[in-house]
C-alpha cells in the first residue's frame, strides 16, 4: 500500500466496486447451493483487487474481455448486477437474455463483451478488437483478463505477438492465482509469467494483485502506453482466489496454510485499513460501514428482481443465431 | 461487360468493397508483401499497392491470430475479409472458428455482431493429405457460420460481395483447381471465366442456380464437382440420358426448394461433391431430401464422393479417390437405369 496520490472518492469507489464483487458472489454461491441457481458457477472471491484496479484505470468505452470466471470483471466493468443476476437466474431480463449464463456475461453497453470461456480465447479477441481501434482511429483500448493457465495455450501466443507487432492498444491482465483448477503452475511454467513478455519485445510487470491501488497504477501506466501508440503491455497480478475453483471444488489440493496465509492478504480488508489508517477522508470508518450497507441492499434488490422476472419463452432458444438477428 | 477468372473476380469483388466502405479490409498471410505472392493463389494481388499495407495486413503465420483477430474486429465494427492459405489450416483456428465466431452472436443474447468473411481454398491437387481436402461439411454443421461455395466468377465476385455486407461471418469455399487465369497455375485446373457486368451486383444466399436443366436426374454438386457433373451431363446426353445439374452457390443457408423441385420433376437424385463421403454436406442434402421429399423419389438417393481416405499424393492415387467425370456418369447411368 504506497499510493496516496488516489482520490478519496475514487478509492471510495474501489472500496464499493470490490465490496460488491464480494457481497454478489457469497449471495450467488448461497442461492446455488439452495438450486436457485442451476449450472456451474466459477467464482473471484480474494481476486477483487485485480478486476476493479483495472476496470478503474479504464474509461466506459473502453472494452474487457473476460473469461469462464467473469462475475468480478463485469462488476468492476459497470454491468448492472440486477442484470447478472437475472442470467444466472435464467431469465429474460438477463444481461445475455438468459443466452449466456455463468460463463458469458457481458454487456457491450459498458465494454463487457460477452464472456470467453476457452482459456485465452480472449487473447487473439481482444488484439482484434485493438486493431479496431486503431484502424478507428480511436483512442480506446482493451484490457484482456485471462489467468495463469492461459499462458500455455497456443492462442496467447499468437494474440499477444499479433499485438505486439502491430502496436496494438491491449493491456493483457494475466490473473495469477497459482492453480489452473488444481494443477499448480510450477508444475506447468518454467519461468514467470511477466517475464514472457520478453519474448515478445513488449513490457512485462508484476504486481501484488491484492492491492487495488498499485494494480491501478500499473494498469493506468499500461493504458497511457497503449492509449498513445505505444502498445501492449503484459502485467501480471498476483493473486489467489480464496474459494475453489468452480461450484463443486473443495480445494483440497491446496494446503489449509496457504489459503489462510491468503486469506490474512485479502484485498478489500487491506484497503478498509489502508483507508482509516491513512486518514483518507476524515471519518471514513462509517463511510466504509455504510458502503457495505448499501451494497446488501442493492444485492437484495437484484436477487428480488430476478426471481420476479420472466424466463425467456422457449422458442427464444431460435433467435440470435445469426447476426441479422442482433441489435443494431 | 468483361471476362473474368474467379482470381480475378474475387480480387475485384474485394476491391470494390474496400472503395465503398472504409471499415473493410484484408487480414492474412502472404496477401500484401511486395513482390510477393498475393496470397497463396494471387488472390489478392495488387490490393496492397492500392490500399496501403494499413488495410492489406499481412500477418506471422498463425491462423488463431488471423481469424481470432478477424472476430475481435468484427465485433467492434470493422468488415474484415481473413485469409488462410488453404482450407486445412481452418483446423489450425478451430476454437476462433467454432467457439468464438460462430457463437458470440447468440451468448450475447443477440447484442453483439460477427461480420467476419474468411477465404479458405478447397480440392485436391496433387499436394498431399494437409493441402487438399473440403471441409465445408464441417463448418456446415456448426450454427452460426455462413457457408459460400462460389463454382463460376460471376458467383464468386457477387457471393464475396454479399458476404462482406452480411451481418454474420461467412466461410467462402474456393477451389484451387478453379482459379482460373490470374491465378496460380493448378495442374488439372480448368480455365474458367464468366461475362462480368460492369453495373454493380450482389448475389443472395440460398438461391441456387440450374446450370443445365434435364428431365431424367437430377445431380447437386458445388465447386469442381459441379463442373466435372456438367461435363458427365454432356457425355450422358449422347446417351439420351437428360441430366439437370443444380448449383447450391451457398450451402448456408441452402436452397432446399430448388433441388426438390428438380426432384419433384426428375424422381432421382445424385449428389456428388469432393469431401470424403461420410458426414459431408451431401449426407446432409440427401437427408433433407428423405425427409421432406420421400414421396417424389423413384429411386434412392446416391452419392458421389471422395472414399473415406486421407488424400494421397499420387496423380494416379489423388485421380482414384476424388471423383471423376467418368465415376458420375456410371453413377448416373445406374440411377437412370434402375428407372428404365
Amino acid at each position: 500500500m504506497t499510493s496516496l496520490t488516489i482520490p478519496p472518492d475514487r478509492l471510495l469507489q474501489m472500496y464499493r466496486d470490490m465490496t460488491r464483487i464480494r457481497k454478489f458472489e457469497e449471495k450467488v454461491y448461497y442461492l446455488f447451493l439452495q438450486g436457485q441457481i442451476v449450472g456451474t458457477i466459477h467464482q473471484y472471491q480474494g481476486q477483487e483487487a485485480v478486476a476493479v484496479g483495472v476496470c478503474s484505470a479504464l474509461r466506459r468505452e473502453d472494452c474487457i474481455t473476460s473469461t469462464h470466471r467473469p462475475h468480478g470483471h463485469c462488476i468492476a466493468k459497470g454491468v448492472s448486477i440486477h442484470s447478472m443476476m437475472a442470467e444466472l437466474f435464467a431469465r429474460a431480463t438477463g444481461c445475455c437474455k438468459a443466452k449466456g449464463g455463468s460463463m458469458h456475461m457481458g454487456d457491450v453497453s459498458v465494454g463487457a463483451m460477452p464472456a470467453i470461456a476457452i482459456v485465452a480465447g480472449g487473447v487473439t479477441i481482444a488484439a482484434g478488437m485493438g486493431l479496431a481501434f486503431k484502424f478507428q482511429k480511436s483512442d480506446r483500448v482493451v484490457a484482456c483478463f485471462f489467468g495463469d493457465g492461459a499462458v500455455n495455450e497456443g492462442a496467447f501466443h499468437e494474440g499477444v505477438n499479433l499485438a505486439a507487432i502491430w502496436k496494438l492498444p491491449v493491456v493483457f491482465v494475466c490473473e495469477n492465482n497459482l492453480y489452473a483448477a488444481s494443477t499448480p503452475m510450477q508444475l506447468t511454467t518454467p519461468i514467470a509469467i511477466a517475464e514472457r513478455a520478453a519474448a515478445y519485445g513488449i513490457p512485462g510487470v508484476v504486481v501484488d494483485g491484492n492491492d487495488v491501488m498499485v494494480v491501478y497504477e500499473a494498469t493506468r501506466a499500461a493504458v497511457e502506453r497503449a492509449r498513445s501508440g505505444g502498445g501492449p503491455t503484459l502485467l501480471e497480478c498476483q493473486t489467489y482466489r480464496t474459494v475453489g475453483h468452480s461450484r463443486g471444488d473443495a480445494s483440497t489440493y491446496r494446503p489449509k496454510e496457504e489459503v489462510e496465509a491468503w486469506k490474512q492478504k485479502d484485498p478489500i480488508e487491506r484497503l478498509r485499513r489502508h483507508s482509516i489508517a491513512n486518514g483518507v477522508g476524515a471519518g471514513l470508518a462509517p463511510a466504509l460501514a455504510a458502503v457495505d450497507r448499501e451494497v446488501e441492499k442493492e444485492i437484495e434488490a437484484a436477487v428480488v428482481y430476478a426471481q420476479e422476472s420472466p424466463p425467456p419463452r422457449p422458442e427464444d432458444a431460435l433467435l440470435h443465431v445469426y447476426g441479422e438477428e442482433a441489435a443494431a | 461487360m468483361k471476362r473474368l477468372s474467379i482470381a480475378e473476380a474475387l480480387r475485384e469483388a474485394m476491391r470494390e468493397e474496400m472503395l465503398r466502405d472504409e471499415r473493410v479490409f484484408l487480414i492474412g498471410e502472404d496477401i500484401g508483401i511486395p513482390g510477393g505472392f498475393g496470397g497463396a493463389f494471387t488472390v489478392t494481388l495488387g490490393l496492397s499497392d492500392e490500399f496501403g499495407h494499413e488495410r492489406v495486413l499481412d500477418t506471422p503465420i498463425s491462423e488463431k491470430a488471423i481469424v481470432g483477430a478477424a472476430v475481435g474486429a468484427a465485433m467492434m465494427g470493422m468488415r474484415p475479409i481473413a485469409d488462410v492459405q488453404y482450407s486445412d489450416f481452418l483446423f489450425c483456428a478451430a476454437d476462433e472458428i467454432v467457439n468464438q465466431a460462430a457463437k458470440m452472436t447468440y451468448m450475447s443474447g443477440g447484442t453483439v455482431k460477427v461480420p467476419m468473411v474468411l477465404r479458405a481454398p478447397v480440392g485436391a491437387t496433387n499436394r498431399g493429405a494437409q493441402h487438399a481436402q473440403s471441409p465445408e461439411g464441417f463448418f456446415m454443421h456448426v450454427p452460426g457460420w455462413k457457408v459460400a461455395v462460389p463454382a463460376t466468377a460471376y458467383d464468386a465476385k457477387g457471393l464475396l460481395k454479399t458476404a462482406v455486407r452480411d451481418d454474420s461471418p461467412v466461410l467462402i469455399f474456393e477451389h484451387k483447381r478453379l482459379y482460373g487465369k490470374g491465378g496460380r497455375k493448378e495442374a488439372g485446373g480448368l480455365d474458367l471465366t464468366s461475362d462480368i457486368p460492369d453495373d454493380e451486383y450482389l448475389i443472395p444466399f440460398g438461391q441456387a442456380v440450374v446450370r443445365r436443366a434435364g428431365t431424367d436426374l437430377t445431380i447437386v454438386a458445388t465447386l469442381l464437382m459441379m463442373h466435372r457433373s456438367l461435363a458427365a451431363a454432356d457425355l450422358l446426353a449422347q446417351e439420351g440420358i437428360s441430366v439437370e445439374v443444380i448449383d447450391p452457390r451457398t450451402l448456408v443457408p441452402f436452397d432446399d426448394d430448388t433441388v426438390l423441385a428438380s426432384v419433384a420433376k426428375n424422381g432421382r437424385l445424385l449428389i456428388v461433391e469432393e469431401d470424403n463421403l461420410t458426414g459431408g454436406w451431401g449426407a446432409e442434402v440427401a437427408a433433407r431430401v428423405a425427409d421432406a421429399g420421400f414421396d417424389l423419389l423413384d429411386a434412392p438417393i446416391k452419392r458421389v464422393a471422395s472414399y473415406d481416405v486421407p488424400m494421397p499424393f499420387a496423380p494416379v492415387l489423388e485421380n482414384f479417390v476424388v471423383p471423376s467425370v467418368e465415376r458420375i456418369v456410371e453413377a448416373a447411368r445406374a440411377l437412370v437405369r434402375g428407372k428404365a
